[in-house]
C-alpha cells in the first residue's frame, strides 16, 4: 500500500488512534460500520442456529452448545430480530455503504459533518456493547419479542427479564439516537456538498435511496423514541403509560412502534435497492431504465410508508373499521415497489449481461424479493390477515423482504465495491460458489416455512409438538433447518475469499468494472481527501453503450469527444 | 400443494377468507410468473457474446415509461378489486357480529384459557356460571359470541379451523363471534408471545351437536352450579 504520497500532508501528523480508531474520515467510519456489522451478524446469525436446530429437533442438545429451554428460546428469537434489524441491516446498508459511497459518489471531500458521523458509529458501538452485554446479567437478555409488546415487555414478572429489558430499550434507543445523527449528515451531504454539474436529477440512485431512507427514519423514529422513554419510566419509575391496571394502554405501544416500525423496512430495503441499481446498469452495459420514473416512485413509496403501519395490528383489537383503510394503502404501495422492479427488469432487456459475482447477488435479490413483495399482499388484505397473522408465514414474508436486501444487496455491494475500498480484487470463483449456495439455501429455509404458517402454525413457538394438528408440519421445520445450515457453512467461503482478497487478491486499479459514477474515478482505495481537484459533472450517472462512443461507458465527469467536437464546431 | 396444508375449514365465514386467499394467490401468482419468467429470459438471452453492445436505451420517453407505467396501472385495479373482495369478508368477520345463541366469557392468563358458560338461566356473570379450563364447547350451527379479556399481558386466541384470530388485551373488552358448522374437536392456540410458556398456551374446541351439547352441559355445567 502507498502509505506516504508526496500530497498526503494530513497524513503526517495523524497518530494510529486518529487514524484507524477515532477517525473522522467517512471512509474509515465506513469501515468500521462493515465491521461492526459483521461482528453483530455473527452473534445474530449464530443465534438463528440455536433457533432453528430447536425447532427441527425439539428439546435435543444442540451441537456446540447444549440444550436451550423455553425462556432461553423466547430470549433468542428477540435478540436474532433486534440485532439483525437494528445492528445488522442498518449500520451495513446505511451505515457502511451510506457512509462509503455518498461522498463520493456526490463528489464530495467527506460527510457534511466528520465529528458527528464518527460520534454516530461509536455511539452504535456504544448501543452494541449494551445490547451484547445483556447476555451476561442475571436472567439474561430481553425475551419479549423484537416488538416488545407491552405489557410482556412492561413488567419483569411477565417475562422474568429484569436487567434484560431495560438494557435492550437503552440498546434500541441509542441506536436510533446514533442513525439520527448520521441520517441528519447524510442528507446534508447529499445535498449540500454535491460537486460542480451534480444536479439531483444526475446522483446515482443509491443516493436518492439513502436520502429517502434517511428522511423517512428521521420523520417515523421520534415517536418511537418517546416510546421507548415511556416503556423504561413504566419499568423504572413507576409509572403506567402501558400498563392497564392503572389507566395505561398496551395498544399505544403498538402504535408507537409500529408507526416507526414499518417504515423501518423502506429504511432498509431503499439502500438495498439502492445497492441493485447501481450495479444493474454496469454488468448490463446499459443505461437504468426510467431514472426519473424510480425517483419518483422513490419518494411516493416513502411517503406511503407512513400511512400503513396499523396493518401489523388488524386482529389487535382497534377499532375493525380501520382495517380497510390500512389493507388499501398497504397493498398501493405494491405499486411504486412494482415500478421499481419491472424497471429494474427493463433495464436488462436487450443488455450486455455479465455474471459476475455482483450482478449474481443483485439478481438474486431482485428474484428473491418478488416472492417477499407479492406475499405481502396476503398480509396487507385484512381479511387474509385474520388467518394469516401470527403464524410463520409471517415470518417467512418478512425474511424474504428483508433478507433479499441486506443479504443479497449488501454482498452484491461489497463485491462491487470491495476494490474500491481495499485496492484489491475478491476472488470470482469463491463468490460463485458463495452466491449458489447461499441462493438454494435461502429458498430452502423460507419456502417451507410459508407451508408451515399456511399449516396454521403460530411463530414464535419454542416447539410445535404441544398442538396435536401441527405435527405433521415438523419435516418441514428439519429442510428448513438443513437449510440453514447450508446458509450458515456457504459464508465459509465469503470469510476468505475477503481476507485473502483483502491482502492478496490482484490490484484492481480505479475504475474495475468500467462503471461511471465519480467514486470510480478516484484511487483504490481513495485517499484523503477524496478528490485532488473537485471533479466537475457533465452527465448522468448510467450513459453506458452509447451509440457512437469510443468505450461502452462514460464516467460523469468525463469530457466526451462529443461534447468537445461539438464545442469546437 | 398448497390447499393440503390449509386445515379443514368449519366456520361459516372461513370460507370467504380462503376464497380472498385464493384470489389473490392466483393474481400475484401471475405477476410473480410474469416477472421471474421475463428476469430469467433476459438474463440467458442478453448475456454478453463477444463484443455485442447493449442496446442505448433510458427508459425515460413516455412511450417508453409506458412499459413499466402500464403494468403498474394494471398492478393497481388489481390491487384494489383485492380491496373490495377482502373488505367485504373482513366486515363478514370482525364487523357487527349477528345475534348470539349461545354467549361465552374467554379470560387468557399466562398461560391458560379460562372459558366461563352462562347458567341455566343463561346468565354469563351469574355465582353459579362455571368455569372450564382450556376447554371450549360449543352447539354446532350456533352462533357463538365471546367475550375476551386478559388478566396480564396480551394474548391471541387462534382456531386455525375456524379461520379465526383475535388479540386478546388486558384493560379491553372485545368481542369475536363464529358459527360452526361439522362438529368434532379441534385445537386452539395462542399467536401472541406472551412469555416462556408461549409456546403451550393452547385449549381444546368441541364442536358438539345439538344433543350432545344440551349432555354435556347437564353433565358439566348444570350438575357443577347445583351442586355447589
Amino acid at each position: 500500500m502507498n502509505t506516504v504520497t508526496v500530497d498526503d500532508h494530513a497524513a503526517h501528523h495523524v497518530s494510529f488512534v486518529r487514524r484507524y480508531l477515532f477517525s473522522l474520515d467517512h471512509k474509515v467510519i465506513a469501515k468500521q460500520y462493515m465491521l461492526l456489522s459483521a461482528a453483530m451478524a455473527i452473534i445474530g446469525g449464530g443465534s438463528s442456529y440455536l433457533i432453528r436446530w430447536q425447532l427441527a429437533w425439539p428439546e435435543t442438545s444442540i451441537p456446540g452448545w447444549g440444550p436451550i429451554g423455553p425462556d432461553n428460546y423466547n430470549a433468542l428469537i428477540t435478540m436474532h430480530g433486534t440485532i439483525m434489524v437494528f445492528f445488522v441491516a442498518m449500520p451495513l446498508l446505511l451505515g457502511a455503504f451510506g457512509n462509503f459511497l455518498i461522498p463520493l459518489m456526490v463528489g464530495a471531500e467527506d460527510m457534511a459533518f466528520p465529528r458527528l458521523n464518527a460520534t454516530s458509529f461509536w455511539t452504535l458501538f456504544v448501543a452494541s456493547c449494551v445490547l451484547v452485554s445483556s447476555f451476561f446479567v442475571p436472567q439474561g437478555p430481553a425475551a419479549a419479542g423484537w416488538t416488545s409488546y407491552a405489557p410482556l415487555s412492561d413488567k419483569a414478572v411477565y417475562t422474568g427479564v429484569t436487567w434484560g429489558q431495560d438494557l435492550w430499550i437503552l440498546a434500541v434507543a441509542l441506536e436510533f439516537a446514533s442513525f439520527m445523527m448520521g441520517g441528519i449528515n447524510f442528507l446534508v451531504t447529499a445535498l449540500n456538498l454535491r460537486t460542480r454539474g451534480m444536479r439531483l436529477m444526475r446522483l446515482p440512485l443509491l443516493v436518492w435511496m439513502e436520502m429517502t431512507a434517511a428522511v423517512v427514519f428521521l420523520l417515523s423514529v421520534g415517536p418511537l423514541v418517546a416510546g421507548a422513554v415511556m416503556l423504561l419510566l413504566d419499568r423504572a419509575a413507576g409509572t403506567s403509560f402501558f400498563q392497564p391496571d392503572r389507566g395505561g394502554d398496551p395498544l399505544l405501544w403498538e402504535h408507537l412502534f409500529w408507526f416507526f416500525g414499518h417504515p423501518e423496512v423502506y429504511v432498509v430495503a431503499l439502500p438495498g435497492f439502492g445497492i441493485m441499481l447501481e450495479i444493474l446498469p454496469v454488468f448490463a452495459r446499459k443505461p437504468i431504465f426510467g431514472y426519473r420514473t424510480i425517483v419518483y416512485s422513490t419518494i411516493a413509496a416513502g411517503l406511503l410508508s407512513f400511512i400503513v403501519w396499523a396493518h401489523h395490528m388488524f386482529v389487535s383489537g382497534m377499532d375493525p373499521r380501520l382495517a380497510s383503510p390500512f389493507s388499501v394503502t398497504t397493498i398501493m404501495i405494491s405499486v411504486p415497489f412494482a415500478i421499481i422492479m419491472f424497471a429494474m427488469i427493463a433495464t436488462l432487456w436487450r443488455g450486455s449481461i455479465s455474471l459476475a459475482s455482483p450482478m449474481l447477488f443483485a439478481l438474486g435479490g431482485i428474484a428473491t424479493f418478488l416472492i417477499g413483495g407479492v406475499t405481502g399482499i396476503f398480509l396487507g388484505s385484512a381479511a387474509t390477515d385474520i388467518y394469516l397473522h401470527g403464524t410463520y408465514f409471517v415470518v417467512a414474508h418478512f425474511h424474504y423482504t428483508l433478507f433479499p436486501v441486506v443479504f443479497f444487496g449488501g454482498f452484491a455491494g461489497l463485491y462491487f465495491w470491495f476494490p474500491k475500498m481495499f485496492g484489491r480484487m475478491m476472488n470470482e470463483t469463491l463468490g460463485q460458489i458463495h452466491f449458489w449456495i447461499s441462493f438454494f439455501a435461502f429458498n430452502g429455509i423460507f419456502v417451507p416455512l410459508f407451508l408451515v404458517g399456511i399449516g396454521g402454525s403460530p411463530r414464535r413457538i419454542y416447539e410445535l409438538s404441544s398442538y396435536d394438528m401441527l405435527k405433521p408440519l415438523q419435516p418441514l421445520h428439519v429442510v428448513a433447518t438443513v437449510a440453514g445450515i447450508a446458509l450458515l457453512l456457504a459464508q465459509i467461503p465469503l470469510i476468505v475469499n475477503a481476507f485473502y482478497s483483502m491482502v492478496r487478491g490482484p490490484i484492481a486499479g480505479r475504475n474495475p468494472w468500467h462503471a461511471n459514477t465519480l467514486e470510480w474515478t478516484v484511487d483504490s482505495p481513495p485517499s484523503h481527501p477524496n478528490f485532488t481537484v473537485p471533479p466537475r459533472v457533465y452527465r448522468d450517472p448510467y450513459e453506458y453503450s452509447i451509440p457512437g462512443a469510443a468505450e461502452d461507458w462514460m464516467a460523469q465527469d468525463a469530457v466526451a469527444e462529443a461534447d468537445l467536437r461539438a464545442a469546437g464546431r | 400443494m398448497i390447499a393440503g396444508y390449509f386445515p379443514e375449514n368449519v366456520s361459516t365465514f372461513g370460507g370467504s377468507i380462503d376464497h380472498v386467499f385464493w384470489l389473490i394467490l392466483y393474481i400475484v401468482g401471475f405477476f410473480f410468473v410474469v416477472a421471474q419468467v421475463l428476469l430469467v429470459y433476459f438474463v440467458v438471452r442478453y448475456r454478453r457474446r463477444g463484443n455485442a453492445p447493449a442496446f442505448y436505451n433510458r427508459g425515460d420517453t413516455p412511450r417508453e415509461a409506458a412499459w413499466v407505467l402500464v403494468p403498474a396501472v394494471i398492478v393497481l385495479c388489481f390491487d384494489l378489486g383485492i380491496d373490495a373482495v377482502g373488505h367485504r369478508a373482513w366486515e363478514l368477520v370482525k364487523g357487527a357480529p349477528p345475534p348470539a345463541q349461545v354467549e361465552v366469557k374467554v379470560s387468557a392468563k399466562q398461560f391458560n384459557w379460562d372459558f366461563t358458560y352462562p347458567d341455566a338461566a343463561g346468565k354469563l356473570d351469574a355465582a353459579d356460571s362455571v368455569t372450564v379450563e382450556n376447554e371450549l364447547h360449543v352447539p354446532v350451527g350456533k352462533v357463538v359470541r365471546l367475550t375476551l379479556t386478559s388478566e396480564d399481558v396480551i394474548h391471541s386466541l387462534w382456531v386455525p379451523n375456524l379461520r379465526l384470530k383475535q388479540d386478546v388485551v388486558p384493560g379491553r373488552t372485545i368481542v369475536a363471534w363464529f358459527e360452526a358448522t361439522k362438529p368434532g374437536h379441534y385445537e386452539i392456540g395462542c399467536t401472541e408471545l406472551c412469555g416462556f410458556g408461549h409456546y403451550s398456551m393452547h385449549a381444546d374446541l368441541f364442536v358438539h351437536t345439538e344433543a350432545d351439547y344440551a349432555k354435556w352441559r347437564a353433565e358439566n355445567l348444570e350438575n357443577k352450579s347445583a351442586g355447589n
